[in-house]
């Protein structure tokens, strides 16, 4: 392990070189799209180390966040019809119009992986569905566990995301977005050529979650930025290879097809979930009536919508840590582990 | 959600594997990957491993961070303008 002092010395380096580049250049916003960077950036207080003119934004990269509510709504509905359903802890309490899973009058667990919700599906004699969220990190998990011949009484919910088409559809819309930060994970299993198309417009640089990983990520869009360049930077080669992980990729594309979907704070993004496909219907929970409405609206207040697209910071809500906390959450973005509301709240410095 | 956190495999029973996470192990599914065996450094998200390493890389040493840097230099280097 890195010593405390040599690590001090390599972020100093790393910011007074980003301080030297950025003095060439005009107000640029940069725009991450992972809760985890979110959680290494606000814990380590890197938007104090960086210039004034640099803006390190975060987007939809929350898959929790993402989720719309009539999602939330219709596990929470399943529940109370007799469901067994089994959760992420993040998603737990995140409020919908018909209550939350933690409120629900029916069986909820809180489960760690796809593959505990189907070992609960065995023993039980009742319906189980598992609210499959995340994105292609955690797609490929839910799709091993439906490859492996699960129960007849196994439903999924599918609310997994793609990330690169959410990017694509802030790029088409002209969201003043300078350079991406991709997320590590995710380009864990993707690798680095779903973001070319992103690229052909704005550099992006795939990073990890040390403080030192941002800083490099930051430090390579400024770079090119200011040289004009353009393209896929892999900051991550510790756990990102350039193909990604075929195998888990095989499989998501196996079980999982692209879908038209909406996301919370924005509007259908082409191609952006991941449906069942036939050969997995039996397993569907959209096909046994567990059907989202994605017309259910959330907290007119919350302003996980604008968050979630860059536009606005948690602290720009006049409910955060006030009305909103992650005991008594209004909107998603304050339960999940990887909300930029709960971020704030834990890692921020307090609540004024 | 996305965490993901990296361990060492120390047992391996088909695609099940226990892996150590600095003296905290865990079960983890290693269907996602291929040829792994006892010994390997794997990153797991959700109970799954999605992703060999090596002890350096996981271990994010001095020595791995100015291979980082150098290697994004030359990446940087390579591309061109719009
Ligand atoms: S503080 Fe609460 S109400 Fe405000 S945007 Fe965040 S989650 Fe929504």
């Amino acid at each position: 392990m890195m010593s405390s002092r040599d690590r001090r010395r390599l972020i100093h380096e790393l910011t007074a070189r980003i301080e030297e580049i950025a003095r060439e250049l005009d107000e640029v916003t940069i725009m991450h799209v992972c809760g985890s960077h979110e959680r290494t950036i606000v814990e380590h207080g890197l938007r104090s180390l960086l210039p004034e003119n640099v803006n390190l934004v975060c987007g939809p990269g929350c898959p929790v966040c993402v989720t719309t509510p009539g999602e939330i709504a219709a596990a929470v509905k399943a529940a109370e019809e007799g469901f067994t359903v089994c959760a992420f802890g993040d998603v737990y309490r995140v409020p919908s119009p018909e209550g939350s899973l933690s409120s629900a009058e029916g069986e909820v667990i809180v489960v760690q992986s796809a593959r505990k919700a189907e070992e609960i599906a065995e023993e039980r004699d009742n319906d189980v569905l598992y609210l499959a969220v995340g994105f292609e990190t955690t797609a490929p998990t839910t799709a091993a566990v439906l490859k492996d011949d699960p129960p007849s009484n196994f439903y999924v919910l599918s609310a997994h995301r793609l990330i690169p088409p959410a990017m694509e559809w802030l790029i088409s819309k002209g969201s003043g977005v300078d350079a991406f930060i991709c997320p590590g994970h995710v380009s864990t299993i993707i690798g680095t050529k779903p973001y070319e198309r992103v690229a052909e417009e704005v550099p992006c640089v795939v990073a990890g979650f040390e403080p030192e990983d941002v800083l490099l990520a930051t430090l390579a869009c400024l770079k090119m930025i200011a040289e004009g360049k353009t393209g896929v930077v892999n900051e991550y080669k510790r756990a990102v290879r350039e193909e990604g992980n075929p195998v888990a990729l095989k499989v998501m594309n196996e079980v999982f097809e692209p879908e038209d979907r909406p996301w919370r704070g924005f509007p259908t993004i082409p191609d952006s979930a991941l449906a069942l496909k036939d050969e997995f219907s039996d397993h569907d929970a959209t096909e046994i009536g567990v059907e989202p409405d994605y017309s259910l609206g959330s907290d007119p207040r919350c302003i996980c919508d604008r968050i979630l697209r860059g536009e606005a910071t948690p602290r720009d809500c006049p409910l955060f840590g006030d009305e909103c906390t992650p005991l008594d959450p209004v909107g998603p973005c304050m339960v999940s582990e990887e909300g930029p509301c709960f971020i704030e709240y834990r890692y921020g410095g307090g609540t004024t | 959600m996305c965490l993901a956190f990296p361990g060492k495999i120390v047992e391996l029973d088909g695609n099940r594997a226990v892996v150590d996470f600095g003296g905290v192990r865990q079960e983890v599914d290693v269907s996602l990957l291929e040829d792994v065996k006892v010994g390997d450094w794997v990153l797991v998200h959700t109970g799954f491993a999605i992703q060999k390493m090596t002890e350096e890389e996981a271990k994010a040493s001095l020595e791995v961070w100015e291979e980082v840097l150098k290697h994004m230099e030359e990446e940087l280097d390579e591309l061109e303008g719009p």
